[in-house]
């Protein structure tokens, strides 16, 4: 290696200030989260006031846990992982930091046209469509400012985390650009391009990739950086990760007519749908051997680091709803799951179970390295935050399945005579329950993301200014 | 579908899959160990190696055998362009045979309560029961689950009918459906805010609610011009128009001076959905009876 390589500082600046908000961001979504768990408990707290709705907060609350806190992951450790992976400096200093201020500004943007009630009321694409034109910059920008840097790399290969980052790029720009065209009528008001049921297959074609490409294959790039990172061990199988990339990402595009199953979508688009989604599951399983096998002689280390136990575990929540994802696309199944508590469940022990605990466990990984301290100022605080993590996300999920099959049920039990059993509202009372356990699982999670912030704040206290800037290229 | 997309969008599909087997195919046949080594395929990235590790068989057996369940499911059912599947199976014909099941089981117990004219099965305890969970799925929504109203949505309770409550007029309304329609400003679209003011002042007269006997008496005046025609000279309504009773201080859209004001400077627009399509006249003829039964109560 030369000693031209050793001098390359890397631009951990944009790094920093992403993974930081990460933190920020994970609490205030989060806490939106908590917020309409607890309406759906109390439904007086909405305090009869518009802004406050549970209508208004939902879109705040998805749209800041994943693109304002999983964004914020994504962008702080695939610019990290880029640049150390490919020992390449970004392309431009002032790129990545118009990709940060831009990304913020979109969110702050959402933060407050969210609650202020404008919306193109497609689910996670609400936001409107001069917001929708920054999204497209930003993101444009963030591609150049990757992809230029892969070009500058130093070594032939490209690292498979950076496989998944960049399929991950593209297609999204891809799905946001796609979904959210529009005629625009004023500056917050603007209709689809779409209609009927093609509008309805462009939704959820970008919907369920949001969840494909953002929350999967994003966070698979993660994954394959850090968990053989911290875990000190070889990736599993170079040869597992060909195969189970491009299985995954031709595959998952597909998947999207299961959302609407008995739909006016024609037969064969909610067929195909459903094919692709159960042959996805072994691509999706690509990933978590390959973590999981990573570990095989690191095993003893799940004891005494709590970093590799947010992974490890991440990847087990990751598999189980990778395996549940396929089995609710099957049209039978989909016929009881289908608007029930069952949807959210599922969507949480992927959202709390993997994409969270796969970046916590990557910002108690970056942190320190990022501010040129050792470790993190207290890994029993990590330990802490793993627990309240774990036990927070089984309540959640186990909460929402036995109130989705419960609903499931309820709504489809006919008397003697063929009338429907329950009425609506019987079935919102009998979910009660679960709506409490539900609120003290999310609480409980958010309990551990403010242990986060305070550990992350204690480390940070102690930062070495001056190793910050001259940190180096194979440092 | 045209024949192009069709072709299209199966090759598409039929691409994927086979694409992916013969990936699978591919590495697995040039794998160098058949099983697990500690040789890496000779990358390092920030001091990250990668292994050459055979794929796991088990892993390899499950990704095939969902790519041939999935081509088996092709094959049988509709998912490849405008091929229709040898199961001839589709969700409309799925649908129809559930609905034809049903009605086959169902059917002549809703064919007995037909027959049973309205004013009968309205004392029918077991036909009220069916009734009421028909009521309970279909109109609670906006009626709720008593059948006593909200704001804008009628009570079904009293006897105060914005169309008639006898069981023709019932059944009608719910075949049908009602569109409700309150101009702004009736038929003075140049009405003054005073006018506003005074009409306020003389339909809360109705129920001795005014403190300005005055307001009122140039409020009846306007009456007359802007609203009699539908409401009626006595104010007491008139059902042919679906125009509520002013006199009865009984309100849709509530009966505050304010919710009154802004009901006369905007106007109203209630919407009763027609079941016909929805519920079909055997369901309709017993809910008939069982909105006749609320208000019988």
């Amino acid at each position: 290696m030369s000693t031209e390589i050793n001098q390359t500082t890397y631009n951990y600046r944009v790094v920093r200030q992403f993974a930081i908000m990460t933190v920020v961001w994970g609490i205030v979504g989060m806490a939106a989260g908590v917020f309409i768990a607890a309406q759906l408990v109390w439904p007086s707290l909405n305090f009869d006031t518009a802004w406050l709705s549970f209508g208004r907060i939902r879109p705040l609350h998805t749209n800041a846990v994943i693109f304002a806190f999983g964004g914020s992951a994504l962008f702080a450790t695939s610019l990290y992982v880029v640049q150390r992976t490919c020992q390449a400096r970004l392309i431009s200093d002032s790129l990545a930091a118009f990709v940060f201020w831009g990304w913020q500004v979109v969110i702050v943007a959402a933060a407050i046209t969210l609650p202020m009630g404008y919306t193109s009321s497609k689910e996670y694409a609400e936001l409107e469509w001069p917001i929708d034109i920054l999204i497209a910059i930003v993101w444009i920008s963030y591609a150049v400012l990757f992809f230029g840097t892969i070009m500058k790399r130093k070594s032939k290969h490209i690292y498979v985390a950076n496989w998944f980052y960049g399929a991950f790029i593209i297609t999204v720009a891809v799905l946001h650009i796609g979904n959210s065209l529009a005629i625009p009528v004023t500056m917050t008001k603007s209709y689809s391009i779409y209609a009927g049921t093609v509008d309805a297959m462009m939704q959820w074609w970008y919907g369920h990739n949001a969840v494909g490409f953002f929350l999967t294959a994003g966070f698979l790039g993660i994954m394959y950086y850090f968990v053989p990172k911290q875990a000190e061990r070889p990736v599993y199988s170079y040869r597992l990760s060909i195969v189970h990339f491009w299985a995954l990402i031709s595959l998952y595009v597909w998947a999207g007519g299961h959302h609407l199953h008995y739909s006016a979508l024609p037969d064969w688009a909610q067929s195909a749908g459903m094919v692709m989604s159960l042959i996805l599951l072994a691509p999706s399983w690509g990933g978590m051997i390959n973590g999981m096998m990573t570990l095989s002689g690191a095993w003893h280390k799940l004891r005494t680091d709590p970093i590799l136990r947010f992974l490890v575990v991440s990847l087990s929540f990751y598999g189980m709803s990778t395996f549940e994802g396929p089995m609710m696309s099957i049209k039978t199944v989909n016929a009881l799951s289908h608007n029930t508590d069952w949807t959210i469940g599922h969507v949480h022990s992927g959202a709390l179970g993997w994409v969270a605990m796969v970046s916590i466990g990557a910002i108690y990984h970056l942190i320190p390295r990022l501010f040129g301290i050792s470790a993190m100022y207290s890994t029993g605080m990590i330990n802490v935050h793993f627990w309240l993590a774990t036990a927070g996300t089984v309540l959640y999920i186990a909460a929402m399945w036995v109130n989705g099959i419960m609903q499931g049920l309820m709504w489809r039990a006919v008397n003697t005579d063929g009338t429907l059993t329950y009425s609506f509202v019987e079935s919102l009372e009998a979910s009660h329950n679960g709506y409490i356990v539900r609120l003290i699982g999310g609480a409980i999670f958010l309990a551990g993301m403010f242990v986060m912030a305070l550990n992350v704040w204690l480390t940070v206290k102690q930062k070495n200014a001056k190793a910050i800037d001259t940190i180096a290229a194979t440092a | 579908m045209t024949s192009f997309w069709s072709f299209w969008t199966s090759i598409i599909i039929l691409g994927s899959i086979f694409g992916c087997l013969w990936l699978l195919y591919i590495v697995r046949k040039s794998e160098p160990h058949k099983e697990e080594t500690d040789q890496t395929v000779g990358h390092e990235f920030d001091g990250i190696e990668e292994l050459d590790n055979p794929m796991p068989s088990w892993w390899i057996i499950m990704f095939v055998a969902s790519a041939i369940w999935g081509l088996a499911y092709a094959l049988a059912y509709p998912t490849l362009g405008n091929y229709q599947g040898f199961l001839g199976w589709s969700s409309t014909g799925q649908w129809e045979d559930e609905v034809a099941q049903a009605e086959e089981r169902y059917g002549p117990i809703f064919d007995q309560y037909a027959a049973t004219p309205v004013t009968e099965l309205a004392q029918d305890a077991e036909a009220m029961k069916v009734g009421q969970r028909l009521f309970a799925n279909n109109c609670a929504v906006c009626h709720g689950s008593a059948g006593r109203g909200a704001l804008g949505f009628p009570n079904l309770t009293d006897d105060d009918w914005l169309y008639g409550g006898d069981p023709e007029t019932i059944r009608t309304t719910l075949l049908q459906g009602r569109n409700g329609n309150m101009p702004a400003k009736g038929l003075k679209p140049d009405m003054s805010n005073d006018d506003v003011n005074d009409l306020t002042h003389y339909l809360l007269s109705f129920s001795g609610r005014t403190d300005d006997q005055e307001a009122a008496k140039r409020g009846a005046e306007m009456y007359q011009t802007a609203c009699a025609a539908c409401h009626g000279a006595d104010a007491k309504g008139m059902q042919a128009a679906g125009a509520p009773n002013l006199t009865d201080n009984i309100w849709l859209y509530g009966g505050s001076p304010a919710k009154i004001k802004q009901t006369l400077l905007y106007g109203r627009a209630g919407h009763m959905p027609a079941q016909e399509q929805a519920l079909g006249e055997q369901k309709v003829h017993i809910l008939t009876a069982y909105v006749l039964s609320l208000s019988q109560q």
